[in-house]
């Protein structure tokens, strides 16, 4: 009879493992997050209650603004970039997911800072594009950098290209993603790359414009072509 | 005590399959890694590819259905338009059940890039790169590196100029010599980093042009046909979006040996 049992369990086991758990969740948006009072790791935050596991105090709830919103209309179209679930560190090394990035128009491009060819024609376009925005839309605007090279690009480097070339701004945000990330985002973009040399690539030159909701609506390709299309179909979506 | 024994015999099987130590073999076989010089791809300089493991045979309708069951978000009404396109598993009659014409034995086609990456890793898998599957693939039922064979080649061009083999069922052609069937014969098939074929209408006025995947005429004037076949194959993958579904598109996966 146990041995009956002990099957059953061997075969429960078993088919436990062959069903996949990826079953995804539907994009659920966190309203609340607990983080050390006293910041002793920065601007990490916990989901769940706790302590500070460097001081010992107890996590206190915080409640961005940002999150807010975004609670409040957690709907995610189909077409949205905000449903990938890669996680990605920005310059200043915070991890994020895109869907923090959901309520301003995104204007993206992919690049690596090594890169002495089409990338700084690509980033001068970037900021030709920038320039032409009124100041008071820049707000509602966000400016993504993204590295191809995640190997090299670091939050730290990221951050000293964003210095050097005068783009530390609010609007600018610069994403360090993982290999595997960093392809699937490409091939949303439709974007080529290939690795020549460890530190050289080849790759497409496309900036693509996304509204508020993460859906692709304009992209320019080539290098030093007329901004004027992407300038307009930004400020067409953008409040 | 004898019953105690058997009891921590079956929690150890139990643990080791929850380990996947079981599963990983199945349906796969062994691939001993090597340096060789694919036909394009890195401007003819030798690259590396590390032992590792690959599907027998490409997935079939079958076992797609089996992951739709499990994994809804996949289902034809339910696929993401991020990731798939209007032609996803066109030939689905619903989200879980083939047209009556499709065979369930015949290889997975209309999935997209994303679909077919998740369907891998769904499996504690991952798509091969090109690298590791022109590896795989140029071997014959006999060599392992069969691309200097003409009848090699000319079996893999008379596959390309074969209408609707993607109808076929899955193992008529023969094993190569790794034990892998259907590499070449049956579809064309996703490899992970697809992308880094730069040889689109765009690319040519956008990236660096890569000469050696442009010449196809110079191709066709190579004294062996390899080069024509592999041609044609990289210029499919530089053709593609991740998330386009084609009729002749399938995929298979493989594992990452760990030593």
């Amino acid at each position: 009879m146990k041995l009956l049992k002990y099957s059953i369990l061997l075969i429960i086991t078993v088919i436990a493992f062959q069903s996949c758990k990826s079953e995804k969740k539907e994009a659920i948006v966190m309203v609340t997050d607990y983080q050390c009072p006293m910041l002793c790791e920065g601007e990490k935050t916990y989901d769940t209650e706790g302590s500070c596991p460097v001081c010992k105090m107890d996590l206190k709830m915080i409640n961005d603004g940002s999150e807010k919103v975004l609670s409040q209309n957690n709907e995610i179209s189909e077409a949205s970039i905000f449903n990938l679930s890669s996680t990605w560190h920005n310059e200043e090394g915070e991890a994020l997911q895109l869907r923090s990035l959901k309520g301003k128009t995104l204007v993206m491009v992919m690049i690596y800072t090594s890169c002495k060819a089409a990338c700084p024609r690509l980033v001068a376009d970037m900021r030709n594009i920038e320039a032409e925005i009124p100041k008071d839309k820049l707000k509602n605007i966000e400016f993504v950098l993204i590295s191809i090279d995640p190997k090299i690009d670091t939050p730290q480097r990221l951050k000293s290209f964003a210095i050097e070339n005068e783009m530390d701004d609010r609007q600018w945000t610069f994403l360090q993603g993982t290999v595997s990330g960093v392809r699937e985002f490409a091939n949303v973009l439709s974007v080529k790359y290939k690795e020549i040399s460890p530190i050289d690539f080849s790759h497409s030159n496309i900036i693509s414009v996304f509204n508020a909701e993460g859906e692709l609506i304009h992209q320019q390709e080539g290098l030093g072509v007329n901004n004027k299309e992407t300038i307009s179909s930004i400020l067409k979506v953008t409040p | 005590m004898k019953n105690g024994a058997f009891k921590f015999l079956i929690v150890s099987i139990a643990f080791f399959m929850h380990c996947e130590l079981f599963a990983q073999s199945e349906g796969m076989v062994y691939i001993e890694g090597s340096r060789y010089i694919p036909l394009y791809g890195r401007d003819s300089t030798v690259v590396e590819v590390k032992d590792f493991e690959m599907d027998i045979y490409p997935v079939s309708n079958l076992e797609y259905g089996d992951f739709l069951k499990k994994n809804t978000n996949w289902q034809k009404s339910k696929a993401l338009k991020l990731f798939t396109d209007k032609m996803y598993l066109t030939n689905w009659k619903n989200d879980l059940q083939l047209e009556a014409s499709a065979l369930s034995n015949s290889p997975v086609t209309y999935v997209s890039w994303f679909a077919a990456k998740a369907y891998c890793e769904c499996q504690g898998k991952r798509l091969p790169t090109i690298d590791e599957w022109e590896y795989a693939a140029m071997a014959d039922e006999t060599t392992k590196d069969a691309r200097v064979k003409p009848e090699y080649n000319k079996k893999i061009l008379d596959w390309y100029e074969a209408p609707r083999s993607n109808e076929n069922t899955i193992g008529m052609n023969a094993k190569n010599a790794w034990g892998v069937y259907d590499l070449h014969g049956l579809v064309w098939e996703w490899t992970l980093d697809f992308n880094s074929v730069l040889i689109t209408g765009e690319s040519r006025k956008d990236v660096d042009t890569d000469n050696n995947l442009f010449c196809g005429s110079a191709a066709i004037n190579a004294t062996d046909l390899m080069n024509y076949a592999a041609f044609m194959r990289y210029a499919i993958r530089g053709s593609l979006e991740a998330k386009y579904s084609m009729k002749n598109l399938g995929f298979r996966c493989v594992k990452p040996v760990t030593k």
